[in-house]
Parts: structure tokens; C-alpha cells; sequence
């Protein structure tokens, strides 16, 4: 096993390598501090695999890090998860572009954390193993809600991935001057390696490492900025308002009526509660205590990043906005304004050079890249487990797999699914994806989240109550955000939107919890009264950790 | 978990404690949540000049900008004050039922 992976790093380094002498032959654009610095992480990384490689022996290994991760660095890695290159460069653009809306929108994301260690964290570490379906099948039916919560994971996996192949994809391009196809295989590539050899090991201490480098970067720009101005926010924030006026100090066009405000605060919150590959990181803390601890470090270090992405967007503006260095002259001819380079998501990385120069860009570049690939890593192994672990071990071989069969099945889900990445990030290159993440986040907030929530809190809820439900919550949220104004009027070219928001959260996860529940008072099935019984003992299980952690050990 | 097991814990005057004590704390912080969010994002739908107020006549300094950041902060300690007493009177009482367990 060592042995491939050894050869599969090379050839993946020899691809950087190899990719770092055609593109400087054919290529201007060529940053080679940050193609360096990019392959120092790639090496480091790739070296972190096979130690994690070393010790991924067990399926719990490959699932869950062994469940040694401490709640300090659980706390770091789900930050890391929750900082990816679109919030990172997408926040702090719309910072950049549109100031305080910037900061509405971080708040939205930043809220969801608080509830979810208050009512989430402690019984989804006592009752789950592997994968958030672990609890919501804890007593009822194994196959109808496993197969519904793995088709819930793998939708919104993958709605996620291909945001990210695209995004990768047309970042690296601009950054590292790469063409996009070879970007998007590339990060196809890496990730599989990590997910595939070093299994949630590595895949954590990638998405540490890159969250300790993002911050480090982004509290040096912060830091930058401010010494510019004597450390006088008043002063910044004056600067920025002579360049693009008052109106950036308040409330813009980004919540305009109460029900888009409310739907989108309802699929934040609850979206953020129903993420696959966030709720599995749960399972790699050894307990309640812990668990509780690391949703404490992560909302410290998720809150402390979108304040640096505050001030980010706005010494963008300060430093960036109508500097010749940045303007893109070609777009200028004809669109008028002061476009910059690479549209307004790139107002972090012009910042980047701005204040430190060609090495700190590089920097800044290979830090986004790393990101990128933390966060593929993370999403993929939680798609390859719904896979191996609720369809294949629970569903199809009834829970009687063993570790290595499991184990392998993942490692081919994994394939397949980065495989599945690259092709996705290909055939989206040109498309608009605007609706993607939203998607996802309402899919995670109507299917999965509702199933989840209840199955800890309500002793009535039936498996027949969970699967209508559900599958009523999937499929309104997908229906309306295709008859919503962006897929239906921006992709589809309509004139009028059917469904006139753009986030259908609050309808698609108040239909969710209404079938639930009706479905579920109205199941008088002998099936029904044996899930009722059972709740009991879960209770007492999810409150107590008693009996948790036996099962962590099988 | 045994019925017998099951019905010991459910009788103990600990386990009785924890739930209804946690339920409470978990409930009362969510709320406190919820409210500071939903009035701020209210604020925005409904009367968003609001939080464009400048903060003093000379600043170009707004409301929102405080208050914005008021928030992170405020979820941030919320987390800090779940964790510090379920970490400690919580998982006290956690472990006294699984101490009467054994003990019987």
C-alpha cells in the first residue's frame, strides 16, 4: 500500500514539476513564489499521508482519525472546513464590493454554531460512530432512512464539490498561470491521494494546516492595513468611503424583504446543522467534553477570521480600488468603472501583493489553493462514507461487512467520487453556478437536518414520518430553487421567476418538518409503537454517553 | 441497555437533574441566540437606516459596525459559557450516574 502511494506522490509532484516548465515556456502570467510555496505544502502534505497512511489500519481509523483528535484541533479543522477559498475570497469581495452587506452575510454563516453545540454536538457524538445516519437510524429502520440519508450526503457533497472544482479551477488559473483542465485535475488528484491513503488522519491535519496558514495570512494582512491607518478603524473606514461612498457603511441591497431574510438565516442555520462532512467531524473527538470543546474553538476562530475579512475587503478598497497596478484595462474599455484583475473575488489576493509584495501574493496564492484542497478532502471522505458505510455496510450487507471489506469500498468510493469531481468541474467550467452552494445548503437544511434534529428530540417520529418527510423536503428545495429567479431566469432565460426568492429554506424546511410530523402521528404500525419504545434508551444513551463509548471501540 | 438498566438510571434523581437542568441552559442560550439574530436581521429587512446611523455627527463610522462585530463576539461567548458548565457541573452529574450504576 505504502508502496503506490509513494508512486502516486511522485508522479503528482513530477505533474506540479513537469506543468512548472511547460506553463513558464507558454505562459507570462507564471508566479513561480507561489508555485514554490504551493509545492512545499503539496511535499509537507504528501508526507503527512503517509505517516497517516502508517496508521489507518481499522475502518474506524479511515472514518474518524482513531477518535483521538483533540477538541482543540477539531475545533481548528471544522474551521477550516467552514473557511474555504469561496469564503475567504468570496466574503471578503463582497466586502469589497459592497462593505457592510459583507458582514451581514458572515454573521448569517457564523450563527448557525452556537445552536449547534446547544442542541447538536453532544447527542450526535454519543449516539453516532461514523456518519450523522448512525444516529438518525439509531432505532428505526436501517434501509429506508440510511439510504435517504446517504442520498441527502452524496447531493450535497456533491452540489459542494463541483462549487469547488470550478472555483479551483478558475483560481489556479489566474494564479498560478496553469490551464484550468490541468488545475482541476490536479486537485482531483491530491485529494484522492489524501482521502484514499491517509483516510480522516490526514484529511484533518491537511485541513489544520491550511486553517493555520489561512489565518496566519489573513491576520498579517488585517495587521498591514491598519498600520496604515495608525490602527483607527474611523480613519480606514473614512479613507474608503471618499473612494466608494457612504453607502458602504450601511445595509445594501443584499436583504431587501423579511422572507428572503428569514429563508436565508433558516438555511444558514439549519444548512450549516445538516453538512455531512461537518457533523463527521464530530465522531473524531473522543468524547461529549470534547466535542462541546471544539465547537467552542471553531466559532472563536470562524468569528476572529470573518472580522479579518471585514477589514480585508476593506483595505481592498483602500489599497486596491482604482490602483492602476490591479485595473483591468481590458474590461475597463469597454465596461467603463475600475474592474480589476480577475473580478472582484481576487480584491484579497491584489490586497496580498499590495502589502507584502510578490513573496507575500505567493503566499497568499498557495494558501488559497491548499484551501481549496483541504476543503475537497473533507468533503469527499464524507461522500465516500455514506457510500461504504450507510449504503454498503448498513443497507446492502445489512451491517454484517467487515472493517477491511468496508474499508475498501470506501477507498473505491473515494476514487470514483474525485474522478466524478474532475469530470463535473470540467463540464461546469463555463456554466453559471450562483445556485450551487445555495442548493446545497438547502438540501442539508430540509433532508438532512430535519431527519437528524428529530430523531434526538422527538420519541414519536417513525421511519415513515422521516422518509415522506425528507424526501418532501429534498424535493422542494431542489423544485424551487428551479423555479427560483436564478436558475429559472438567469440560466433558463424565463422572464419571471414562479418562485419569486432566491432562498427557499424556510418553505421546503417548514414542508419537511409538517410531513414528518404528520406522517409520523398517523403511523399506527406495530413498527411505529417499537420505535417509540426504543427511544427511551437513546434518550438515555444521548444524554449520558453511557454505552457511547463501548461502541466506539467495535 | 437492559429495561432493568434503563429504569435505574431513569430513576435516578441525578439523571433527573441533568436533563431538566441542561434542557433549560440549552433552551435559554438558544433563544438568546435566535432573538440578538433574527432582531438584527429584522432590522435589516425592515429598517435598515437603522444601523446606517452614523455613530457621533463627525464619523463615518456606523451603528451597524459595532453591532455587527457585537455579534460574532456575543455568539463566540455564548459557546464559551454552554461549554464551561456542561464540561464541569454537567459531566459531574454524567459521571455520578454512571458511578450509582456501578455502586448498585
Amino acid at each position: 500500500m505504502n508502496r503506490i502511494f509513494l508512486f502516486l506522490a511522485l508522479s503528482a509532484i513530477t505533474l506540479v514539476g513537469s506543468e512548472v516548465i511547460s506553463g513558464a515556456v507558454e505562459k507570462q502570467a507564471l508566479n513561480v513564489s507561489a508555485i514554490v510555496m504551493f509545492v512545499i505544502f503539496v511535499g509537507a502534505t504528501l508526507g503527512i499521508t503517509y505517516w497517516a497512511a502508517k496508521r489507518t489500519k481499522t475502518a474506524k481509523d479511515f472514518y474518524t482519525a482513531g477518535g483521538g483528535i483533540t477538541g482543540f484541533q477539531n475545533g481548528m479543522a471544522i474551521a477550516g472546513d467552514f473557511m474555504s477559498a469561496a469564503s475567504f475570497l468570496g466574503i471578503s469581495g463582497l466586502v469589497y464590493m459592497k462593505g457592510y452587506d459583507g458582514l451581514i452575510y458572515s454573521i448569517g454563516f457564523l450563527v448557525g454554531w452556537p445552536i449547534i453545540l446547544f442542541m447538536i454536538a453532544e447527542p450526535l457524538r454519543n449516539l453516532g460512530k461514523y456518519t450523522f445516519a448512525d444516529v438518525a437510524s439509531y432505532r428505526l429502520r436501517q434501509t429506508p432512512i440510511r439510504t435517504l440519508a446517504a442520498f441527502g450526503s452524496i447531493a450535497t457533497v456533491t452540489l459542494y464539490l463541483i462549487a469547488q472544482m470550478v472555483g479551483s479551477g478558475k483560481l489556479i488559473q489566474l494564479l498560478f498561470g496553469l490551464q484550468y483542465e490541468v488545475a482541476v485535475m490536479l486537485v482531483g488528484v491530491l485529494m484522492i491521494l489524501y482521502v484514499t491513503f491517509g483516510g480522516m488522519l490526514a484529511t484533518t491535519w491537511v485541513q489544520i494546516i491550511k486553517a493555520f496558514l489561512l489565518l496566519s495570512g489573513a491576520t498579517f494582512m488585517a495587521i498591514a492595513v491598519m498600520a496604515h491607518y495608525d490602527f483607527s478603524f474611523g480613519a480606514l473606514f473614512s479613507h474608503a468611503t471618499e473612494l466608494k461612498g457612504i453607502e458602504i457603511m450601511s445595509p445594501g441591497g443584499l436583504v431587501s424583504d423579511p422572507i428572503s431574510a428569514i429563508s436565508l438565516a433558516v438555511a444558514l442555520m439549519f444548512g450549516t446543522a445538516g453538512l455531512p462532512h461537518i457533523l463527521m467531524r464530530f465522531f473524531t473527538v473522543a468524547d461529549a467534553k470534547e466535542a462541546r470543546k471544539s465547537v467552542f474553538y471553531a466559532t472563536g476562530f470562524i468569528g476572529y477570521f470573518y472580522i479579518l475579512t471585514f477589514i480585508i475587503g476593506f483595505g481592498a478598497i483602500v489599497m486596491v480600488f482604482e490602483n492602476p497596478a490591479y485595473l483591468d484595462m481590458a474590461k475597463q474599455a469597454i465596461d467603463g468603472g475600475s474592474p480589476i484583475l480577475g473580478g472582484n473575488n481576487m480584491a484579497a489576493i491584489h490586497l496580498s501583493h499590495a502589502v507584502g509584495g510578490d513573496f507575500f501574493l505567493g503566499f497568499i496564492s498557495a494558501v488559497a489553493f491548499a484551501t481549496i484542497l483541504a476543503v475537497v478532502s473533507g468533503l469527499t471522505l464524507a461522500g465516500a462514507s455514506a457510500v461504504s458505510h450507510d449504503l454498503y455496510a448498513s443497507v446492502f450487507k445489512k451491517g454484517k461487512a467487515d472493517s477491511m471489506s468496508e474499508m475498501k469500498v470506501s477507498r473505491i468510493a473515494t476514487v470514483v467520487l474525485g474522478v466524478v469531481a474532475i469530470l463535473l468541474g470540467i463540464s461546469f467550467e463555463n456554466q453559471n453556478i450562483a445556485f450551487v452552494v445555495g442548493l446545497a445548503f438547502a438540501i442539508a437544511a430540509s433532508a438532512n437536518f430535519p431527519i437528524l434534529f428529530l430523531s434526538m428530540y422527538w420519541s414519536r417520529l417513525t421511519t415513515r414520518g422521516a422518509v415522506i418527510g425528507g424526501s418532501l423536503g429534498l424535493a422542494t428545495a431542489i423544485v424551487l430553487v428551479i423555479l427560483g429567479p436564478i436558475v429559472w431566469v438567469q440560466i433558463l432565460g424565463n422572464a419571471e421567476a414562479i418562485f419569486p426568492y432566491k432562498y427557499p429554506a424556510l418553505f421546503s424546511v417548514s414542508v419537511s418538518f409538517a410531513a414528518i410530523w404528520f406522517f409520523s402521528v398517523t403511523d399506527n404500525s406495530d413498527n411505529a409503537k417499537q420505535e417509540h419504545k426504543a427511544f427511551e434508551a437513546q434518550f438515555i444513551r444521548s444524554e449520558t454517553g453511557i454505552g457511547a463509548e463501548g461502541a466506539s471501540e467495535h | 441497555m437492559t429495561q432493568e438498566t434503563i429504569n435505574k438510571i431513569k430513576n435516578d434523581p441525578s439523571f433527573q437533574e441533568l436533563t431538566t437542568k441542561r434542557r433549560a441552559f440549552a433552551i435559554k442560550l438558544s433563544i438568546a441566540m435566535l432573538v440578538v439574530y433574527f432582531s438584527f436581521i429584522l432590522t435589516i429587512a425592515f429598517n435598515p437606516s437603522t444601523l446606517g446611523t452614523p455613530l457621533s455627527a463627525d464619523s463615518v463610522t456606523t451603528v451597524g459596525i459595532p453591532v455587527g462585530i457585537a455579534i460574532i463576539i456575543f455568539a463566540f461567548i455564548l459557546t464559551g459559557i454552554y461549554t464551561k458548565r456542561a464540561n464541569g457541573e454537567f459531566d459531574d452529574l454524567s459521571n455520578k450516574i454512571k458511578n450509582n450504576l456501578k455502586d448498585n
